[in-house]
């Protein structure tokens, strides 16, 4: 393994290292609100993992060119290419589409790149995968609400018990 | 019309708890909220019955999302298997809604009726989506939809520990959840692909790269907490005892069986049993920790006094049957663990259901005020009884068919010692439901139990439901064991 | 926080432009990043913005939690009810491509895909503007349930 291979791994180092840091904190930590801390850096790893795997080598981001757009626009008023266009349009918003159909972002990379066929104008644009980043996306919103979820419950314990420390409480429920 | 919602059923099954979902947060009334989850859970059950129906005579039903067709857009896609899980689940979901109102309204406010109802609901929708879907990634939405659900209804609970046993359960589980996560991902890195039938078709199944190993490594553990298997188990004991009895009913019948579906799915679905059994040692690692869980679950279990939490004990240890059948990857062996999960749920979901009902009359689940409960209240201690016997896998109940079938492919297989380790283990079972039985109604009755009387009809009717379905799938087994056996040839059949 | 005149005149300098910028990135999503989830926590930010600023009763008097509460649902219906609506329209569930309509075309209403796109991202983002303000107010009003 040269020092290439292994700079050139750098994403995948830092995967590692926040995985097992979230991680060891998720286990080793007593305290419930560093746990729940140790929680989003394990899960952030995993988000960075999906978009490291998505990156393609001089990849743009997977919007298409304005120019590529305007082009379509004619077409699709002339009627010829109106699946796509509607395939394009679709494409452009569908990047941010989390909440659960998150699957149609592979429809764009495979499409845009036959729209482009067809308008002759960017045949050669390469573009990032888009899907793992709207894998993430939805990931992300799972992760908010793991977290609204995990902090409301760590309130009610403090209410109940008046700590945090899970020590603690255990000594409190087993002093009942 | 009938026919347009005939192509249309397998997404009905998701959409209407769903859209029911937000309409009882609306709604804003707890009675109304219970109508309608009624309701659209009655109707779930009567689609995946359909379906179950439809996937038995024309096979696999597809259905694409947004028509975008796989391997871009997310399939549907609902064989014998997953028609099978699908029916338990939302009939177990409606039995167990039938059975909620007094129970609800006994222990939960009822300022919260109305989201306790929407939260339910939830937590159905994921666990038919899990079983539903063809997509990977989906699976771990529809994973996290009913897991985020349940511990919020966990939390639910009267005592202040259950909070924190919903804590527990979340750190866990969304441990387990992020780990199926990168199983996913790397999946995905090798094959470019998240539709199931598109990776079974892609990933290697003679040798791996190391990038499947490890993928396939973090989705067994991550499943594997999902699953309550031995050693990562240690949520669901809490989780079960603090939570309100009705979702103890409801996430001890179906949670644990869904995530055991979609593990028999990886294995035999995605990676294929060669890989992981012959290329991996997956199967003795699999049987081994089956065993120990039966073993040391079962034996934790005789020692508990709170009945929940030896309930929650035994079904550590049930999930080890399941295992165990799904480890064998013959016919029978398989069978007899899809077969188990059916079983299992209908045991587990009626006991926890008759222990709602003594919670109510008796305002606890600890054996010493159960004292003489059985001669105040005989018939839901017969249920008990009845119930009880199912799990022990005594002849004529639901719960022997699943163990003989084991048991036969154990010998197949001729592995006659671990055949008498699951007979050991059996004994194991009498002692801890004997205790209850020898309480309910040997002892002398406690003061409450004195003055308690029968639990009402509309609570004993589904308790009745599901502890006389034991009896019935104890001797007609058309419709238990005839779909699972159906279901392992497809599964073996499937794998290339 | 409201003591300080610079945060205060900063804050309802700010808002509105934040309140702009939701929009914008809720609508310009079909065209450029954005989308209903971005655009809901934008919006959801400049409410709590003012919250933190002016309080908790401030707040709840320009969005009340049962408003709020009522819009978390109301976003997954719109969401399900666009994939019933293709339903119904003969399509698959989510099957933009049958909403395809000749509606005022010089006008640029939207149809089809664009319109399926439009009608769910519009779901996600009123779902996610009242679940982050009700979480801020579920968070921020738990201590005044303690104090009395």
């Amino acid at each position: 393994m040269t020092l290439e291979t292994i700079a050139g791994l750098y994403n995948y180092w830092m995967v590692i290292f926040l995985m097992m840091t979230g991680f060891y904190i998720v286990l080793a930590r007593k305290n419930l609100i560093k746990s729940v801390i140790g929680l989003n850096i394990f899960q952030t790893s995993v988000f960075l993992l999906y978009i490291t795997m998505g990156k393609v080598n001089n990849g743009t981001a997977p919007i298409i060119p304005p120019a590529i757009v305007e082009a379509q626009k004619s077409a699709h008023e002339s009627h010829a290419g109106a699946a796509a266009g509607g395939v394009a349009e679709h494409g452009a918003g569908v990047a941010e589409h989390g909440a659960g159909v998150a699957e149609h972002g592979a429809v764009v990379a495979e499409h845009g790149a036959g729209a482009a066929e067809a308008v002759h104008a960017a045949g050669d644009i390469v573009y990032s995968n888009p899907l793992p980043s709207v894998l993430m996306l939805t990931a992300i919103v799972v992760g908010i609400a793991t977290t609204a979820l995990a902090l409301a419950l760590v309130v009610r314990i403090r209410e109940d018990y008046g700590t945090v420390d899970e020590e603690r409480i255990l000594e409190l429920d087993r002093g009942e | 019309m009938i026919d347009a919602i005939d192509s249309h059923l397998a997404i009905l099954l998701i959409v209407l708890p769903l859209m029911a979902a937000p309409i009882c947060v609306l709604l804003g009334n707890g009675r109304a909220a219970y109508t309608l989850a009624l309701l659209v859970s009655i109707l779930t059950f009567a689609c995946s019955v359909t379906m179950l129906d439809e996937a038995l005579e024309h096979g696999v039903i597809y259905y694409d999302l947004g028509n975008w067709h796989p391997p871009y857009g997310i399939e549907y896609r609902v064989d014998v298997f997953s028609g099978f899980v699908l029916t338990f689940v939302s009939g177990i979901g409606a039995a167990v809604l039938l059975y909620a109102p007094m129970s609800v309204r006994d222990e939960i406010p009822a300022s919260k009726h109305y989201l306790f109802y929407a939260t339910y609901l939830l937590c159905l929708t994921g666990l038919l989506g899990m079983c539903v879907t063809g997509d990977l990634f989906n699976v771990f939405v529809f994973l996290e939809i009913s897991s985020l659900s349940s511990y919020a209804l966990i939390s639910l609970g009267k005592t202040r520990r259950a909070p924190l046993a919903a804590f527990q359960y979340l750190i866990l589980g969304s441990i387990g959840a992020t780990f199926i996560l990168i199983g996913i991902g790397l999946l995905y890195q090798m094959t470019g692909a998240l539709n199931m039938d598109e990776i079974a078709a892609r990933v290697p199944h003679e040798d791996g790269p190391r990038t499947v190993l490890v993928a396939f490594a973090f989705l067994t553990v991550g499943l594997c907490i999902k699953m309550a298997v031995f050693p990562v188990h240690t949520w669901l004991p809490n989780a079960y005892t603090y939570a309100p009895s009705v979702v103890t009913c409801f996430i001890a019948a179906t949670s644990t069986k869904v995530s055991v579906y979609v593990f028999v799915r990886l294995i035999y679905g995605i990676i294929s049993p060669g890989f992981a059994f012959n290329f991996l040692p997956l199967d003795t690692e699999l049987m081994f920790f089956s065993l120990a869980g039966i073993f040391i679950a079962s034996t934790a279990a005789i020692y508990q006094d709170n009945i929940k939490r030896m309930l929650a004990y035994s079904s550590v240890a049930q999930v080890g049957y399941m295992l165990l059948g799904i480890s064998l990857a013959t016919p029978t062996g398989l069978s007899g663990g899809i077969v188990h999960m059916f079983n299992h749920a209908l045991i587990k979901g009626g006991l926890f259901m008759v222990v709602g009902c003594f919670v109510l009359r008796l305002g606890s689940v600890q054996m010493s005020d159960w004292k003489g409960a059985g001669r105040t209240m005989p018939w839901t201690a017969t249920a008990w009884v009845i119930g009880g016997l199912g799990l022990i896998g005594v002849p004529l109940t639901a719960g022997f068919i699943s163990k003989w079938l084991l048991l036969t492919s154990i010998f197949e297989a001729g592995w006659w010692p671990i055949a008498v380790l699951m007979l050991v283990s059996s004994l194991l079972a009498v002692v801890y439901i004997w205790r209850v039985v020898e309480t309910l109604f040997f002892a002398e009755p406690s003061e409450a139990a004195a003055m308690a009387t029968e639990a009402p009809l509309r609570m004993l009717i589904p308790t009745y439901l599901l502890i006389g379905g034991t009896l019935v799938f104890g001797v007609w087994t058309t419709y238990s064991a005839g779909i699972a056996h159906a279901a392992a040839i497809a599964l073996l059949g499937e794998a290339p | 926080m409201s003591r300080f005149p610079i945060i205060r005149i900063i804050t309802k300098l700010l808002i509105p432009y934040i309140l702009l910028f939701a929009l914008y990135v809720q609508f310009h999503g079909d065209y450029g990043p954005g989308g209903g989830f971005q655009a809901g926590v934008i919006f959801a930010s400049a409410l709590i913005l003012y919250g933190l600023v002016f309080g908790l009763e401030a707040i709840q008097r320009v969005a009340p939690p049962r408003i709020i509460e009522k819009g978390m649902a109301l976003g997954v219906l719109v969401y399900a009810g666009t994939g019933v609506l293709t339903m119904s329209l003969g399509g698959q569930f989510l099957d933009y491509s049958v909403l395809e309509h000749h509606v005022l075309t010089q006008w640029h209403v939207p149809s089809g895909q664009h319109l399926g796109i439009f009608l769910v991202e519009l779901g996600v983002g009123i779902t996610v503007a009242s679940v982050m303000t009700m979480i801020f107010y579920a968070f921020a009003g738990r201590k005044h349930a303690h104090d009395t």
